[in-house]
């Protein structure tokens, strides 16, 4: 009898860019043996627009709006960094006051994302009661961001040399019940997930970073230090008003998904802890350095040409970048968020590089759910914390 | 002898009589089970509503409102909506397998409510098998599972059929050890289970006799209905939607059907095996000494009535307990599951069935 020879193929799976937990439009080309996972081929680029192209023929001001869609879940990050470069550039000074209400509006975002990685990741490992509960504390913040900056989302708050507006009155108190109240949101959560035996069994010691490996792949922020590297650029960079607070960088040891949890847990109480501290010392004084809103303008026009017939018109601020370069960075929830900056002595930058925190961490995806089951792969990928508008730009 | 036209017509009218009695006797035995069918519609209807509402209640939301008084109507709805939607079929698929497999693991489950007791005598088929016509009838729905699996030409359909497959091999083991072990003391027929347990009022409950038992038959149905710690076939976040990916239709609602049908029928038969089925099992209040008319016909058709009231309110009641774990309790992993039906249930069902014959060898 003739017996065919068993040839093991593998099952070629396309896992996205569709896919319920795809966390927006990743695709993976995952070569399965069963429930095992032989290998797997991130496609990125599903959600390209070009972000750092963009860029190259926008003002700052201009350019600010767009910014928000790169991270749309930490929102105030990717602004502030936008704000941060210019501002490093041209040397330009902050107002305390300003620099305190950036510090309470980046911990506030930073919650938010926290929340909103929460949810999601508890959701991918099966429970989706957290999705909703998270979502309590979360509309909490943005009816915060709402009364400060008037948008919920896309707030296009922060401003060259300060803020866009100051905070409203009462916005302070409406500020610190939220904090109470979030302290014992997060004590919820714990009790409701970190001790429960299933949600343990999923993710303890499945996708192990080592701290060789993480910095070695350039992995930052929680990813980092779940893996035992205390590194917080908050700490580290000295930006903003952030030492004059009293607050610790979370780690853990393990680096597996579990100790990436403890970790994001930790900041979230941490952050309210700076934000605590921050509406407690809150200066007076202007919210924006009104100096820097220099015009790029002609001087000395020509008599009833174009330029003069509108002078009178306030164009919009304009800043000019000098002709320098530099990479700016901070502590984004994901990790390192950082642009690179070239100036060119105009008011467009000549090359605004992006550096993702979300697209750096991704990269070391494939490596940590090869030989481990279908279901883990979720629990991972819901670990890294990946949004993909910053990961595409 | 002559016979007159008018006794012929007479005689040929008696035969008419007798055929259109057959029919009659055809009718009158679909109507029990017509009935039966009724009521299990209705009862999924008030799952559906159940689920909706538990969950809204745990996950601070309001849940259906609109659809009738507080929104029962809300799975009317739904299923109306459904039938009218269109049925696709994936071109390079298996149409007959495709269209073939949401039916056999509706019917299969829809079967197995034949032996179950919701009253006193109240059972559709009163067999000596009884449970285990439900554990054998109910292992057919994985292979309509694994059918629609297969028929869909997808990859992420074959792996839930597979999944589900594995699944039901290793959690109906335990479940039948469980079953056995209730059945030791006792006949299996359901009727002889429940009347096993009506002497000691609440005492004589099977959840006291076999609390190991109970546990473990609670753990593998709430696997068998693929219910959220174990619901990994249709596992939302890894296989998209697991066998249902490529259905449409009043056929994806099948499968709800199936899966509620499935959860209905394990917490029947918690409330026959284990929590005293149809009685009363207050101490002094039993219905028939209450009321003293179990004489007449009255009597017994309120005695009866009560009894599948109570049958259903302890099933209901029952069911709070798989609802709530379902929104609180994330998923188990494939390999965690069946290492807890082999490594962990199977042993201890196998411990819990020596335990009961030991005892029953030692009382004998």
């Amino acid at each position: 009898m003739n017996v065919p020879a068993t040839r093991k193929d593998f099952m070629i799976v396309n896992m996205g860019p569709h896919h319920p937990s795809m966390h927006g439009v990743l695709r993976l080309i995952l070569s399965l043996d069963g429930e095992d996972v032989i290998d797997c081929e991130p496609i990125l680029g599903y959600l390209h627009r070009g972000m750092e192209k963009i860029a190259e023929n926008r003002t700052i001001i201009q350019y600010l709006p767009y910014v928000t869609r790169w991270d749309y879940l930490a929102t105030m990050f990717t602004e502030a960094i936008t704000i941060n470069g210019p501002e490093q550039l041209g040397n330009i000074q902050v107002p305390k006051r300003a620099s305190y209400i950036r510090v309470i509006m980046l911990e506030l975002s930073r919650i938010a994302s926290h929340l909103l990685w929460l949810g999601p990741f508890m959701a991918d490992i099966g429970g989706q009661t957290p999705f909703f509960y998270i979502f309590r504390e979360r509309e909490l913040i943005y009816d915060l961001f709402e009364a400060a900056t008037g948008m919920r989302m896309m707030h296009n708050y922060f401003r060259i040399g300060g803020v866009a507006a100051d905070l409203p009155h009462g916005w302070l108190d409406k500020c610190l019940d939220f904090c109470d109240y979030f302290l014992t949101g997060v004590a919820e959560y714990q009790k409701l997930i970190t001790r429960n035996p299933i949600f343990l069994q999923r993710v303890e010691g499945i996708g192990i970073v080592s701290a060789e490996e993480a910095i070695n792949w350039g992995l930052s922020g929680p990813m980092l230090r779940a893996s035992g590297v205390r590194w917080d650029l908050r700490k580290v960079d000295h930006y903003e008003c952030y030492d004059e607070f009293d607050w610790g960088v979370q780690w853990q040891k393990e680096g597996d998904s579990l100790a990436r949890y403890l970790v994001r847990i930790g900041e979230m109480t941490e952050s309210v802890k700076i934000i605590q501290q921050a509406l407690e010392g809150i200066p007076g004084g202007p919210y924006e350095n009104l100096e820097t809103r220099s015009f790029a303008r002609e001087r000395n026009r020509e008599w009833n040409d174009f330029e003069y017939r509108f002078i009178s018109k306030k164009t919009s601020p304009a800043f000019e970048l000098p002709k320098q370069e530099l990479y700016v960075r901070v502590e984004a929830p994901k990790g390192e968020l950082g642009i690179f900056l070239i100036g060119d002595q105009s008011s467009f930058p000549w090359r605004w590089k992006i550096r993702p925190p979300g697209f750096i961490n991704l990269q070391i995806l494939p490596q940590l759910i090869k030989r481990m089951k279908l279901a883990d792969i979720m629990t991972i990928l819901g670990s890294i914390d990946i949004i993909m508008g910053e990961v595409d730009r | 002898m002559i016979i007159d036209p008018t006794t012929v017509q007479a005689i040929n009218s008696f035969s008419r009589l007798k055929s259109l009695n057959e029919i009659y006797g055809i009718i009158w035995m679909l109507v029990p089970i017509l009935t039966l069918v009724l009521g299990i519609t209705i009862g999924i209807l008030v799952i559906v509503w159940l689920e909706r509402e538990i969950s809204a209640g745990i996950q601070q939301r309001i849940g259906p409102e609109y659809a009738g008084p507080f929104g029962v109507l809300q799975a009317l709805a739904d299923g109306t909506k459904l039938l009218f939607k269109e049925n696709l079929f994936p071109s390079r698929g298996d149409t007959r397998l495709f269209s073939i497999g949401p039916s056999i693991a509706a019917i299969s489950t829809l079967l197995s409510y034949s032996v179950i007791p919701f009253g006193y005598h109240f059972v559709l088929a009163d067999l000596n098998i009884g449970v285990f016509l439900w554990i054998a009838i109910s292992s057919i729905a994985p292979i309509g599972l694994l059918m629609s699996g297969y028929g869909s030409n997808n990859k992420y359909s074959f792996l839930g059929g597979l999944r589900a497959a594995a699944q039901s091999i290793s959690y109906e083991i335990p479940l039948t050890l469980c079953v056995l072990s209730i059945s030791l003391s006792n006949s299996s027929s359901t009727v002889d289970i429940v009347e096993a347990q009506s002497k000691y009022g609440l005492g004589g409950w099977n959840l006291w006799r076999q609390p190991i038992g109970f546990i473990i038959f609670f753990i593998s149905s709430l696997a068998e209905c693929e219910r959220l710690p174990f619901d990994l076939p249709e596992a939302e976040e890894e296989l998209v939607a697991g066998y249902q990916t490529e259905y449409s239709g009043i056929k994806f609602g099948l499968f709800y059907v199936a899966s509620y049908l499935n959860l209905l029928v394990s917490s029947l038969f918690v409330a026959v095996l284990y929590l005293g089925g149809w009685n009363i099992s207050i101490p002094y209040i039993s219905v028939p000494e209450f009321f003293d008319f179990e004489i007449n016909k009255v009597g017994r058709v309120f005695g009866t009535t009560m009894g599948i009231l109570i049958t259903l309110v302890k099933t209901y009641l029952f069911l709070f307990i798989p609802i709530t774990t379902r929104w609180t309790l994330p998923r188990l992993r494939m390999d965690q599951l069946l290492n807890l039906g082999w490594k962990f249930l199977l042993p201890i069902s196998l411990g819990n069935l020596l335990l009961t014959t030991s005892s029953q060898l030692f009382s004998l």
